[in-house]
This record gives structure tokens, sequence and C-alpha cells, in this order.
């Protein structure tokens, strides 16, 4: 579904100083997946989906979305995507109903067959009720629902998702996850997206893409990628400051004060050899713990700054 | 050809739909220059005398100057939202994004001018109809250059909008000023005429002046034919080439 080699994205900024903002991505995404492209504030997420949606052109290299090229065929890829992009999506001096009927014309329909997929897309977003309504007057749930209904109006193979759950209370999020799902499950719709959400990521895509500095930094499922690249920590509790150090000398982790700190690819395995091995020392033990990287272990690995933490400079 | 009209008609008529859903804020976009056809008008015809045949033209082109050129304003809030973008993500063309929107433009200062003229029927002002109709399409075309270069400005200014309305507001008053619609340039001194006379709007206003008269059309006409050519060029020029290299 999307194919690009070597994409590269510089913006010129005033006094001739450029910004790579995208160096050489090459990336394939093959239909029906679902894909999480993450990374911090800056990092090219946004600059790199702009570019497979037809809003950028790229400075080198090529990218193939649902089998057109960006730069030759824009028309092409565009009549083959939907976009939800991070701001709402519909105009504030419109009808809800009437904005959809005008996406679909845009895309080529009859208004007949227009004003019948606008009246499909309300009720498959639950929105029916709100046909009559202007955006302003929706809930940022609601907006949102109506976003992806403006990006799926012309039933596209491949949708992609710009942050689709920001912004948004739990509620509303799990509503919008809901949504997303089914359309996967009852269209096979390939779905492409960023969030800044890590959790989400990790239960939700089966692939997930990491972006730091304009290149990519790792790929593959969140299982994959949690046990090759940060692997399971194991939190050791002594009952004397002195057994903490002695265990941590004996395991090669860290002590600090009552607590043991130690890396493990799996801590289930791991756990019971290293009970073992302190037992046989006669250091003891008063509790153990096993943790499960995240995501952002992962980031932190690579990069050795955390994911969540916005203020990374861009 | 087809697929461009088709395009074209879509944008005019999502944006014409909300006029149409409520008219009546067609009447509150022209309430300036409704203010200045009773209030000021009703001044100069107690001050200079039988004014209306001089003033209703000046009034339509004052129109242009209120409606097409602030319609850029539309687009700058949608690109400063993200409805612009969505758009410009489907195969919609880019050509037609401005010309359906001009066009709606046009719809609604065709509307507005017709009302005026209506209203200003009972004040004393004799309409001419092949006078009235030709300065209609003169203005029409001048408000398709002044809308697409306000459309133009906005597509520069986004995303922050500030250029948009410094242009705008600085732009405004000048082109009133100086072209002759509230009080004749003859009486004003030299300096004046001479800066009258680099205001494209000024032959615009004589030309619809000769026009609405009902006269057989003179120099006046042709200048006034030009600036307004001219300035739909310019205009539609500026603005196909911002609407294309995205937005």
């Amino acid at each position: 579904m999307i194919h690009t080699r070597g994409l590269t994205r510089t913006f010129t900024l005033k006094k001739k100083q450029t910004v790579e903002a995208v160096r050489g991505i090459d990336l394939d995404v093959e239909a029906g997946q679902l894909v999480a492209f993450l990374g911090p504030n800056g990092a090219g997420k946004s600059t790199t989906l702009r570019m497979l949606t037809t809003l950028l052109p790229p400075t080198s290299g090529t990218a193939t979305v649902a089998g057109r090229d960006v730069t030759r065929d824009p028309d092409g890829v565009r009549a083959r995507i939907g976009y939800v992009g991070q701001k709402n999506s519909a105009g504030e001096t419109f009808r809800v109903g009437d904005e959809l009927v005008t996406q679909g014309r845009c895309y080529g329909l009859t208004t007949a067959e227009a004003r019948r997929r606008a009246g499909e897309m309300l009720e498959l977003l639950d929105l029916t009720p709100l046909a009559a309504r202007k955006p302003g007057t929706l809930s940022g749930g609601q907006r949102r629902r109506l976003d992806i209904a403006l990006g799926l109006i012309h039933r596209p193979g491949l949708l992609f998702l710009d942050e689709p759950s920001t912004g948004l209370d739990p509620k509303s999020r799990a509503d919008i996850w809901t949504h997303i799902l089914r359309l996967r499950e009852t269209h096979g719709t390939t779905l492409f997206l960023t969030t800044h959400y890590l959790e989400e990521a990790d239960s939700m895509a089966e692939r997930v893409i990491i972006i730091d500095d304009g290149r990519i930094i790792a790929d593959g499922t969140a299982e994959q990628l949690k046990n090759d690249l940060a692997g399971d920590r194991i939190l050791l509790t002594a009952h004397t400051a002195q057994d903490a150090g002695r265990a941590a000398a004996l395991l090669g982790g860290d002590a600090d004060g009552l607590t043991v700190r130690l890396r493990a690819a799996s801590a289930a395995t791991a756990l019971p050899e290293h009970l073992r091995t302190l037992e046989a020392a006669g250091v003891k033990i008063a509790a153990a713990e096993t943790i499960r990287p995240t995501l952002d272990d992962v980031f932190l690995t690579l990069t050795g700054r955390s994911l969540s933490d916005d203020d990374v400079p861009a | 050809m087809t697929m461009f009209l088709r395009d074209t008609m879509t944008v005019f008529r999502r944006e014409f739909t909300p006029s149409f859903r409520e008219p009546a804020g067609l009447l509150f976009e022209m309430g300036q220059p409704l203010l200045f056809l009773f209030l000021f008008g009703a001044l100069l015809d107690g001050a200079v005398g039988s004014s209306w045949q001089w003033f209703v033209p000046g009034i339509l082109v004052m129109m242009c100057l209120t409606g097409p050129m602030a319609s850029g304003y539309y687009l700058l809030v949608e690109l400063i939202g993200g409805s612009m973008e969505r758009m410009m993500v489907t195969p919609l063309n880019r050509t037609a994004m401005l010309v359906g929107r001009t066009m709606k433009a046009m719809a609604v200062l065709l509307a507005q001018a017709v009302l005026i003229i209506v209203l200003a029927v009972p004040l004393g002002f004799e309409p001419h109809l092949t006078g009235v109709a030709a300065g209609l399409a003169l203005l029409m075309v001048f408000g398709v250059g002044l809308g697409a270069l306000s459309f133009a400005l906005a597509i520069k200014s986004a995303p922050d909008g500030t250029l948009f309305w410094t242009v705008t507001q600085v732009l405004l008053f000048p082109l009133l000023l100086l072209s002759g619609v509230l009080l004749p340039l003859d009486s004003g001194p030299g300096w004046l005429r001479v800066a009258g006379g680099l205001n494209p709007v000024a032959y615009i206003v004589e030309a619809e002046r000769a026009l609405f008269s009902g006269q057989a059309p003179g120099l006046p006409v042709l200048y006034g034919v030009l600036a307004a050519a001219a300035t739909a060029a310019l205009g539609l020029y500026l603005g196909n080439r911002a609407m294309r290299r995205g937005v």
C-alpha cells in the first residue's frame, strides 16, 4: 500500500538555513496493516504524513501510495486515500450533512450518490441526529467522528489519521478506537496513523514505527520492539541496604536503598534463577516484582530520551 | 473540462449553501453600503442636490471593496482550521477552488448591487436599463479581480493571518477616499487629483457613473474597462498560482 525509498524533505528557513525534517525514509506497508507512527514532536511524523498524502512535495526520494506515485500522479493518490488531519476537517459555517455531501462531490460522486453516502457515514459514526447542526456546536468526540466520516466517504482502501485521538477525553478516545477497529474488521482498510499516546500504539497497532530526528529508528510489532530493544525489568526489595548491595553485586544490577533494579530479556525465566543465586549466597529478599517494558522504554534505550517528554527540543 | 466545471460547481454550491439557508446574512454583510446609501446619500442630496445618479454607482464600487476584497477572510479561516487541508487531499481541481469561491462572491455582489439599485429608486435614482446592465457587468469583472487578489493574499497570510488584515485595512480607506466615491475628486487640490489618478478604483467609479447616466460610452468607460480587466487578469493569475502551489 505504501512504498517509499529515500524519502527526504528539507525546509529552507530565512537566512538560508536548511532544516532536514525527514532524512531518507524507506518504508513498506502492506495492504490491511494497522501501523502506528510514533515519535516526539518535531521528529518528522507530520512531514512524512504530508508527503504521503500529497500535501507536500518531497525534496528527494520516491513514494508510491495506493499504487500511484505521489509526485507524478498526485490526483491518483488523492482519489485512493482518505485523510484525517490533526485539525478539524469540517468548515465552521457549513452544516455537518452539507459538508459530507460536498466531500463526496469532491471525489467526483454524483449529488445523489454523495447524499446517499453522507447518510451512510452519519449512520456508521453515530452522527445522524447532528446532520443539520454546525460543527461548532458538536463535542470534541463528535467532531472527531465527523472528521473520520469525511475521510471515509469515498471508501478508501487506505486511511491516514494524524493524531486521531489527541485532546479527547478517555471515553471519546475509546469510542474513536471502536470505530477505527470496526472499520478495519468490516472493510479491511489499511490504517496508517500517528499518535503520541504510547499505550494506544502499544495495544492497538500491529506494527509500530518509531521516527526520531527524521529517521526511522525502530520498526516491528510492539512485542518485538519491547523484547529486542528494551527487555523486562525486575525489582527486588531486600530487608537491609547491605543485602540490597550484595544482591546488586551478585546479579549485576543497581541498588538504591532497599531496592535492586535489574534488566532481563525475559523476567519470567530470569527471576527464579536470580532468587536461587541469592539464596545460595545467603541474601534474603522480601519481595520480587517483574515489569514489562513500555514503548517509552524502547525509545529511551534507542535515544537516551523519553518519548513522553514533550519538551524535547525540535 | 467537464471535470473542471463539475469541480467549480461543487465549490460554488458549497460556498453558496450557507447564504441560501440563511439569506438574512447577506443583508448584514451589506450593512456598511446601506448605511452610506441612506445616511451619507441623504446628506449629500441635501448639500449638493439631486446626487443619487452620481452617488449610487459609487456605492456599488464601494461594495466591491467591502465585499470581494474581504472574501479572502473566509478562506483564511479555513486555512487556519483544517477544512482547506481536507479539500486539498481530495482530487478537487485547484483552479476550481479559486473560481468557485470567486463565483460565490460575485453572486453575493450581484444580489446586493441589485438590491441597492432597487432601494435607491424610491429615493430618486433613475435607472437606465442598458446602462445598469453594462455597469453591473463591469462591476463583476472588477469584483472577480478583487476577490481573486483577496484569496491570493489570504493564502500568503496563512497560517497567522496578520498580513491579510494589515493589507486589507491599510488599503481600504486610501482606495476608497481617493476614488471619488464619497465626494468628487475634482474639487480637491492638485496632489490629491494626481493620487486619485494612480488609483484604479477611481477609473472604475468614473466608468460606472458614465454608464449609469445612460449616455453613450466614451473614454471614461474605456479606462474603467481597462482598469477592471487588468485587476481581474492580475487577480486570477496570482490567485491561481497561490492555489496551485498548495496551501
